[in-house]
């Protein structure tokens, strides 16, 4: 399924915090992602993979190096054309699944198109009425975040981040909160949009279980990539 | 419905406590500000038409004699003086038909009235008065201030030797329609007059000494024969007139006195009542704006993680300010509707408890659509200012941090 040209290009993209006491959070990271990859992003706590995936999300910037996403070179573009990239290149997951509170679930799963086009229109409605049914809410639709489950509420952020059928998904750690049950459930449907929409995800996870299932797995230390596995 | 009102809203019915209690100040402040202004354009407004009722709007008379110092000060003699005013003498303004031909052809005046205004005194069986006798054309003097609706008794009849008086000096004349009365000018003339009418203008002063009676007939009391002392103005636009006046003054060489000049010291006092008033409300006002800012930074600090989520899956900075914008907005607009309701009802409630013994008002109060119109403006405009800080701060978060430390 994987298309020639890679989803990602990441290219010596070194990150430090700090002006006075220099943190080095990554050490110059090079990683090219192809089109279609299931990929587990590892590694020790204090590692810099929040940080790399932050920065692969345009919403960090990196002190030096160079991060091309679907294509498009990312240094030097304003904040209105990054925010443009994200809302039509990228999903995000996150640990702790972020819904607005006080939206029902297809609220919360129309707010990338709605937030960014301004205007409400049918389809966003009923796309996310569509993705929703297919992460299994399709009885949930109307309900409130706040009075979902946790797995149910993490299901309704994957929908938020798949309903514009973005090329790249990034997930920071989204079974990090949840029972094992939950977390094979959320990894299942990454696994089959992953199959069936070609979506490229890189997973942060602590979970080896989660890594294994993964089609390849990257493992940071010390903000370098020091191994690199596919299966 | 946009996303950024759709968000404003959400957020501003979700944080109901909060909404509820700023709308509150926000509704107090505006019908501080609504009752104030109501109460005070009132008052001044019931002021000066009380003081222009009794009173022309310009009165144009001979310049003063001033006194002329026998011996002038040079460059090499100073000189130690006393000057004593010059007695003024009744006298007649120098071709006074032109006058009142060239004034009346001006823009903004809307009445003239030539007269002679002078001293006397009324005698009956016993009883001395000293008056004012006012000699005027009834018809343009009319114009100037309208007596038939002044009448307590009798009619505004000036011909043969009708006369009309003050209902105060009639009181102290003990005297009633048909009476006679016996005259004598400030030059000695003497005449025996009817009273034809009885005129009430609610000012004491007026009501206890003028005596109005033909131009003709007091041009023989003072020895004028074809004389006019004073020319009395009415004019389109009341705050003009001192302008006005001094237009004319330069124009024609009389001396133009506006009733501005002569009643200065209520015109200080109003002023001195209006920058009050908008101190008042500029304090007002910017406690508003800090109730709204603050609920809104709150706002802000609580939401911030929402804010950077927003932000990631795409919303652009500027739809985020306005979310803040538009609460601080409609804060504005929805406190100064209740608040002007409020303030209606406080004016209204206040006009109604304080009432003179005829019943009319005390503190009239002025409401007008401008007023309300302004003062929703006003708080809309001060809701959007207050927000911008808050709308800044929202679109500047940065969405890593923000979504990592919440
Ligand atoms: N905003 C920041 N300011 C300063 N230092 C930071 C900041 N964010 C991260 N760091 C530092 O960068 C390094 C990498 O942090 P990062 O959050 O990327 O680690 P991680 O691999 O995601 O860890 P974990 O598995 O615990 O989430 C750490 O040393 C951290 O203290
Ligand atoms: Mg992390």
């Amino acid at each position: 399924m994987a298309d020639a040209s890679p989803v990602l290009v990441v290219e010596h993209v070194v990150k430090e915090y700090g002006d006075v006491a220099r943190t080095r959070a990554l050490g110059g990271v090079d990683l090219t992602v192809g089109h279609g990859e299931l990929m587990a992003l590892v590694g020790p706590s204090g590692s810099g993979k929040s940080t790399l995936l932050n920065i692969i999300g345009l919403l960090d910037r990196p002190t030096s190096g160079t991060v091309t996403i679907a294509g498009t070179q990312t240094t030097g573009l304003g904040e209105r054309e990054l925010t443009d990239v994200r809302a039509s290149k990228l999903g995000f997951v996150f640990q702790f699944h972020h819904l607005l509170p006080a939206f029902t679930a297809v609220e919360n799963v129309m707010i990338p198109a709605w937030g960014h086009e301004g205007w409400p229109s049918a389809s966003m409605k009923t796309d996310a009425e569509e993705t929703l049914r297919a992460v299994g809410l399709g009885d949930r639709m109307y309900y409130r975040a706040t009075n979902l489950s946790g797995g149910q509420q993490q299901r309704v952020a994957i929908a938020r981040a798949l309903v514009r059928r973005p090329p790249l998904v990034l997930a920071d750690e989204p079974t990090g909160n949840l029972d094992t049950a939950s977390s094979t459930d959320v990894l299942q449907l990454m696994r089959r949009f992953n199959r069936d929409f070609g979506t490229t995800f890189i997973i942060v996870t602590h979970d080896s279980r989660i890594a294994d299932s993964c089609d390849r797995i990257v493992e940071l230390v010390d903000g370098l990539v020091t191994s690199d596995r596919r299966k | 419905m946009p996303f950024e009102w759709f968000l404003a809203l959400r957020y501003l019915r979700d944080a109901r406590g909060q909404t509820t209690l700023i709308l509150g100040g926000v509704a107090v402040g505006v019908s501080v500000i609504v009752f104030l202004s109501a109460l005070i354009g009132g008052l001044q407004t019931s002021l000066i038409d009380k003081t222009l009722g009794s009173q022309p709007h310009i009165t144009l008379s001979v310049p003063r004699e001033a006194p002329r110092p026998l011996v002038a000060a040079t460059a090499s003699l100073a000189i130690a003086r006393r000057t004593e005013e010059t007695a003024q003498r009744l006298r007649s303004i120098d071709q006074w038909p032109t006058v009142v031909e060239t004034v009346e052809g001006r823009s903004g005046v809307i009445a003239v009235s030539p007269s002679i205004v002078g001293a006397g005194f009324t005698v009956r069986s016993g009883a001395r008065r000293p008056v004012v006798i006012r000699g005027v054309d009834p018809e343009r003097f009319l114009a100037i201030i309208d007596l038939r609706v002044r009448m307590t008794d009798g009619r505004f009849d000036l011909d043969g030797n009708y006369v009309a008086i003050g209902a105060k000096l009639a009181a102290n004349l003990g005297a009633s329609i048909g009476d006679k009365l016996r005259l004598s000018s400030s030059e000695g003339v003497d005449d025996v007059v009817t009273v034809g009418g009885i005129f009430q203008l609610g000012n004491d002063g007026v009501d206890g000494t003028w005596l109005l009676t033909s131009l003709r007939h007091a041009q023989s009391l003072f020895n004028l024969a074809g004389g006019a002392t004073t020319i009395e103005l009415k004019v389109a636009d009341v705050f003009a007139a001192q302008r006005i006046a001094a237009e004319i003054q330069a124009d024609t060489g009389v001396q133009a006195d506006s009733w501005m000049t002569i009643n200065a010291e209520l015109l200080s006092g109003l002023s001195a009542q209006s920058s009050s008033k908008t101190m008042i409300q500029f304090f007002v006002i910017l406690a508003v704006a800090l109730g709204i800012a603050s609920v809104l930074i709150v706002s802000v600090v609580q939401k911030s993680r929402e804010i950077g989520i927003l932000r990631a899956v795409g919303t652009p900075r500027g739809r985020i300010m306005r979310i803040f914008l538009i609460q601080g907005g409609l804060l504005g607009l929805g406190g100064s509707i209740l608040g002007s309701a409020f303030g209606i009802a406080l004016a209204k409630l206040f006009e109604s408890l304080a009432r003179d013994p005829d019943g009319a008002p005390k503190f009239p109060v002025q409401i007008t659509g401008s007023l309300l119109v302004f003062a929703s403006a006003l708080a809309t405009g001060v809701g959007l200012l207050a927000a911008t800080i808050p709308a800044r701060r929202a679109a500047a978060l940065d969405p890593a941090t923000a979504i990592r430390n919440g």
